[in-house]
C-alpha cells in the first residue's frame, strides 16, 4: 500500500512519465561503423551523408567526454545503447499509411494533438519519438507559402541540396565530443526553411518523446531563416520513468540571413529522474546560430526542469553588422538533478548587441551552474553586451554556481555582467501564508515572479505550461 | 472572539513573551503600547502564526478553536488579518496576482468556487476608492518600488479585499503623514463591521484619535502591565513609560 501511494505521488510529480505499449523495432545495442550503415540504409541516405556520418563517428572516436563542466557525468557506456528505436514500423503485410492509434494516443495524452482539426491554433507540430518522425501537421499550409516544415529525414530525401549545404554548418562535427556523436548517428529531428521576404504565418514546434528502453535520442535540428523572414519556433520535450539513465544527445543548428528574425524557445522537461537521484534523462546538447545576415536576430528562450543532468550553452554568431541576440534561460533543479547551462555570444560583426537573461534556481540537493562566455572580435566595433545572472536558493543543501568569461578583442566595446544570489526569504513566505496563500502556492508564486523575465519572452501557451511547471517542479522543496 | 492566555513565547531561545494575558470580545479594538523590544510585534507574529517564534506554554483560542495548532495560512483564512510594520516586496507577483491568489485561497478554505476574473477585477476598482490607492499600484509587483506611505496603505486595500473579522495593525501609522494617516484610517474605519475586532499597536495618540479603542494596553518587558481606556493612551503620550515602571 505504501509503496502503491509513493509511486502515485511521484508519478503525479512527473505526469508524463507514462510508456506507450507499441510494436517498436529496435536495433541491435552498440555503436559501429555497420551500426552508422545500418541507420543510414533504413533511411534510404545518399552517399555523402553516410560518409558524413562514418568522418563523425572516426573523429569521436579519437576524443574523450570532457569533464570541464561543474557536474558529475555518469559513465555511459555507449555499447550498451541502442542507437535506433521505430515506433512506426508497420507489422509486415499492413501496407496502410495510417499513424497507429497508439501513437496518437500517446500524443493526445501529452497534449500534442496530431489531428489538424484539433490542433492549438496557429501551431503547427513535427512529433518525434524516438528515432522517428511520427507525423508533421500543416505540411501542405505552409508550403503554399513556400515555407519547407517537416523531419530531417523527409528533408534528406526531397530537400538534399538544402540539408547538405547548411547541415554542420553551424556546428561542425568537430565541435566538441557529444556533437561528434549526434553527427555519427542522428536519427530525427526538424527541418525548417523560411524563405526569403516569408514571415511564417504559424508557430512551428517540434516535440521530442523518448519512450523505448534503453535507447538513445539523438535529434537534429536545423532551421535556415532567408532574408527578410521571419519564424517563430517551439520545442518541448519529455519521457517515462525509468529506473536507468537515457541518453539524449542533440544538435540544434539555427542559419539565419539579412534582416531575418528566430525566435526559439525551448520547455525542457525530459524525466529528471527520481528523489533520490535514479534514473533520469542525461541531456547533452549543442545549440547555436549563425546570424549571418546584417540587422539579422535570434533569441533563445529556454526553460529547464527536466533532466538528470543539463549541459547545454544556446549560443550565437554574431557575423553580421548590427545583428542582434538574446538568451532568456530559466533552469531549475531539485533533488538530485545537475544543471551546468548558459551561452556563448560571439561578435564578429560591426555594432552587434547581445543580451543574457539568466535565473537559476536551485532546491533540495542539486547543483545549478551558469557557465557563459561573451567574446568580442577584433572587428566588432561598437560591440554591446549586457548580462544579468541570478540565482535563487531554496534550501541550504542545493548549489548554484556563475561561471562567465569574456574575451575582449576591442576597445570600443561595451560589456556588463550582473550577477546576484539570494534565498526566498522567511518574510515572503510568512507575507503570503498571512493572506491565506499555503507554502507550496506561496514558492510557486515568489519562483514564478523571479522568472517572470524570461517567461514573458515565450509564446502564450508556452508560458501557462512553463509556470505550471515551475511550480510542480519544486513542489516538497520548502517546509 | 480572541482569547490569551499565560502566553509564553521566544526566539532563537530567547524569551520574549513572558505571561500574556488578553482577551479581546467581538466588535472590540484594543490598543497595545509599550517600549521598543517589550514584545508588541512578538504577540502579533504569534497570534498569525510566524514559525520563527516558539511558543513555550499557554494558549489562544479563537472563535473556541485553538488557534496554536493552526497553521498560518488556516489563521489567515479563518479570519485574521496583519497589517505587517514592515510589508516585504515579492519581485515580478503582480498585486492583482497575489490578492487573486489570496482570495481563492480563501474562498477554497470556506468551499466557495473561486472568483471569475471580471468580478475579482471589479472588487478590487471597488476596494481600492477605499483607501485612495493609485490604479497604477495594482499592476506593480507585491510592493516593489512602494513608497512607505503606498506600503501602509497598500496593506489596508489588503485587508479591504480579505474582509477578515479580526485585524492587526502593527505601527501602521508610523512612515505615514497626516495626510495620508486620515485616509488608511478613516478606510479601516469604514471597512470594520459591528463585530470586527482589532489589535492596534502605535507609539502615537494621533491613530487613536481616529480608532477610539476600548482598551489600552500598556506591554512591558513581556507582560501586560496595565490595562485602561481611551484616556491612557493620552497620558502616555504625554509622560512616557517610566511612571508604569515606576508604579511596578
Amino acid at each position: 500500500m505504501a509503496n502503491e501511494f509513493v509511486k502515485k505521488v511521484a508519478e503525479e510529480k512527473y505526469k508524463f512519465g507514462f510508456t506507450t505499449d507499441i510494436d517498436t523495432e529496435i536495433i541491435d545495442k552498440g555503436l559501429s561503423e555497420d551500426v552508422i550503415r545500418l541507420i543510414s540504409s533504413k533511411k534510404n541516405e545518399p552517399d555523402w551523408l553516410l560518409e558524413f556520418r562514418l568522418k563523425s563517428f572516426n573523429f569521436w572516436k579519437e576524443q574523450t567526454s570532457p569533464s570541464w563542466g561543474h557536474l558529475t557525468l555518469p559513465d555511459i557506456d555507449y555499447q550498451d545503447i541502442s542507437y535506433y528505436a521505430d515506433p512506426t514500423k508497420k507489422k509486415q503485410g499492413s501496407e496502410t499509411k495510417e499513424i497507429d492509434p497508439e501513437l496518437m494516443k500517446t500524443f493526445d495524452k501529452l497534449g500534442i494533438p496530431l489531428e489538424e482539426r484539433m490542433a492549438l491554433s496557429g501551431m503547427a507540430v513535427d512529433a518525434v519519438m524516438d528515432s522517428v518522425s511520427v507525423k508533421t501537421t500543416f505540411k501542405e499550409k505552409l508550403a503554399e507559402k513556400n515555407i519547407i516544415f517537416c523531419s530531417i529525414s523527409e528533408a534528406v530525401r526531397n530537400h538534399p541540396d538544402l540539408v547538405r549545404k547548411y547541415l554542420g554548418s553551424v556546428v561542425p562535427y568537430r565541435d566538441n565530443y557529444f556533437a561528434a556523436l549526434n553527427s555519427a548517428v542522428f536519427s530525427d529531428g526538424s527541418f525548417v526553411y523560411i524563405p526569403a521576404n516569408t514571415r511564417c504565418p504559424m508557430e512551428l514546434s517540434t516535440y521530442f518523446r523518448i519512450n523505448a528502453r534503453n535507447t538513445g535520442q539523438f535529434e537534429r535540428t536545423l532551421i535556415v531563416c532567408e532574408s527578410n523572414s521571419y519564424v517563430s519556433y517551439l520545442e518541448g520535450c519529455t519521457a517515462p520513468m525509468r529506473d536507468e539513465n537515457q541518453l539524449h544527445a542533440a544538435i540544434v543548428e539555427i542559419v539565419v540571413m539579412d534582416n531575418a528574425e528566430v525566435k526559439y524557445s525551448t520547455v525542457q522537461n525530459w524525466y529528471p529522474g527520481d528523489e533520490n537521484g535514479k534514473g533520469g534523462v542525461l541531456n547533452l546538447v549543442t545549440k547555436r546560430g549563425r546570424l549571418i545576415g546584417h540587422h539579422s536576430k535570434l533569441s533563445w528562450t529556454q526553460v529547464e526542469t527536466g533532466s538528470a543532468i543539463t549541459w547545454k550553452y544556446p549560443s550565437c554568431v554574431l557575423e553580421g553588422d548590427d545583428s542582434q541576440a538574446e538568451f532568456y534561460s530559466v533552469a531549475v533543479t531539485n533533488n538530485h538533478q545537475q544543471a551546468d547551462t548558459g551561452t556563448k555570444m560571439i561578435h564578429l560583426g560591426k555594432r552587434t548587441k547581445s543580451t543574457i537573461i539568466s535565473k537559476g534556481i536551485s532546491a533540495g540537493r542539486s547543483e545549478n551552474s551558469y557557465r557563459g562566455l561573451v567574446k568580442i572580435g577584433k572587428h566588432a566595433d561598437g560591440a554591446r553586451n549586457y548580462s544579468s545572472c541570478d540565482s535563487l536558493l531554496l534550501g541550504s543543501k542545493c548549489g548554484a554556481h556563475t561561471f562567465p568569461y569574456m574575451d575582449i578583442q576591442n576597445n570600443t566595446a561595451t560589456v556588463e555582467h550582473e550577477a546576484t544570489t539570494s534565498k526566498i526569504s522567511e518574510d515572503q513566505l510568512l507575507y503570503c501564508r498571512q493572506r491565506g496563500i499555503n507554502t507550496e502556492d506561496a514558492v510557486g508564486l515568489i519562483v514564478n515572479g523571479y522568472a517572470k523575465e524570461v517567461l514573458n519572452k515565450l509564446p502564450m501557451e508556452f508560458a501557462v505550461e512553463a509556470q505550471k511547471l515551475l511550480s510542480v517542479s519544486l513542489e516538497g522543496s520548502v517546509g | 472572539m480572541l482569547e490569551i492566555k499565560n502566553l509564553h513565547a521566544s526566539i532563537n531561545g530567547k524569551e520574549i513573551l513572558k505571561g500574556v494575558d488578553l482577551t479581546i470580545n467581538d466588535g472590540e479594538i484594543h490598543a497595545l503600547m509599550g517600549t521598543n523590544g517589550a514584545g508588541k510585534s512578538t504577540l502579533c507574529k504569534v497570534i498569525v502564526g510566524d514559525p520563527a517564534y516558539e511558543v513555550t506554554d499557554g494558549t489562544i483560542r479563537f472563535n473556541g478553536q485553538d488557534l496554536l495548532s493552526m497553521k498560518t495560512e488556516e489563521r489567515a483564512n479563518a479570519g485574521i488579518f496583519m497589517s505587517f510594520q514592515h510589508p516585504i516586496e515579492i519581485p515580478g507577483v503582480s498585486m492583482a496576482n497575489f490578492l487573486k491568489a489570496a482570495v481563492n485561497a480563501k474562498r477554497q478554505a470556506m468551499g466557495l468556487e473561486p472568483m471569475k476574473a471580471s468580478a475579482f477585477l471589479s472588487m478590487m476598482r471597488e476596494k481600492r476608492k477605499i483607501v485612495a490607492m493609485d490604479s497604477k499600484l495594482i499592476n506593480r509587483s507585491v510592493n516593489e518600488g512602494f513608497s512607505g506611505g503606498e506600503r501602509k496603505r497598500n496593506e489596508i486595500f489588503q485587508m479591504a479585499m480579505l474582509e477578515p473579522s479580526f485585524c492587526i495593525l502593527d505601527e501602521t501609522d508610523s512612515g505615514l503623514d497626516v495626510d495620508a494617516l486620515r485616509i488608511v484610517a478613516e478606510g479601516f474605519n469604514k471597512l470594520r463591521k459591528p463585530d470586527t475586532s482589532a489589535i492596534v499597536i502605535t507609539h502615537y495618540q494621533r491613530l487613536l484619535d481616529y480608532i477610539t479603542p476600548n482598551q489600552v494596553h500598556v506591554l512591558l518587558d513581556g507582560r501586560i502591565v496595565k490595562t485602561g481606556d481611551a484616556s491612557l493612551a493620552r497620558v502616555i503620550e504625554e509622560k512616557g513609560f517610566d511612571w508604569i515602571k515606576d508604579e511596578i
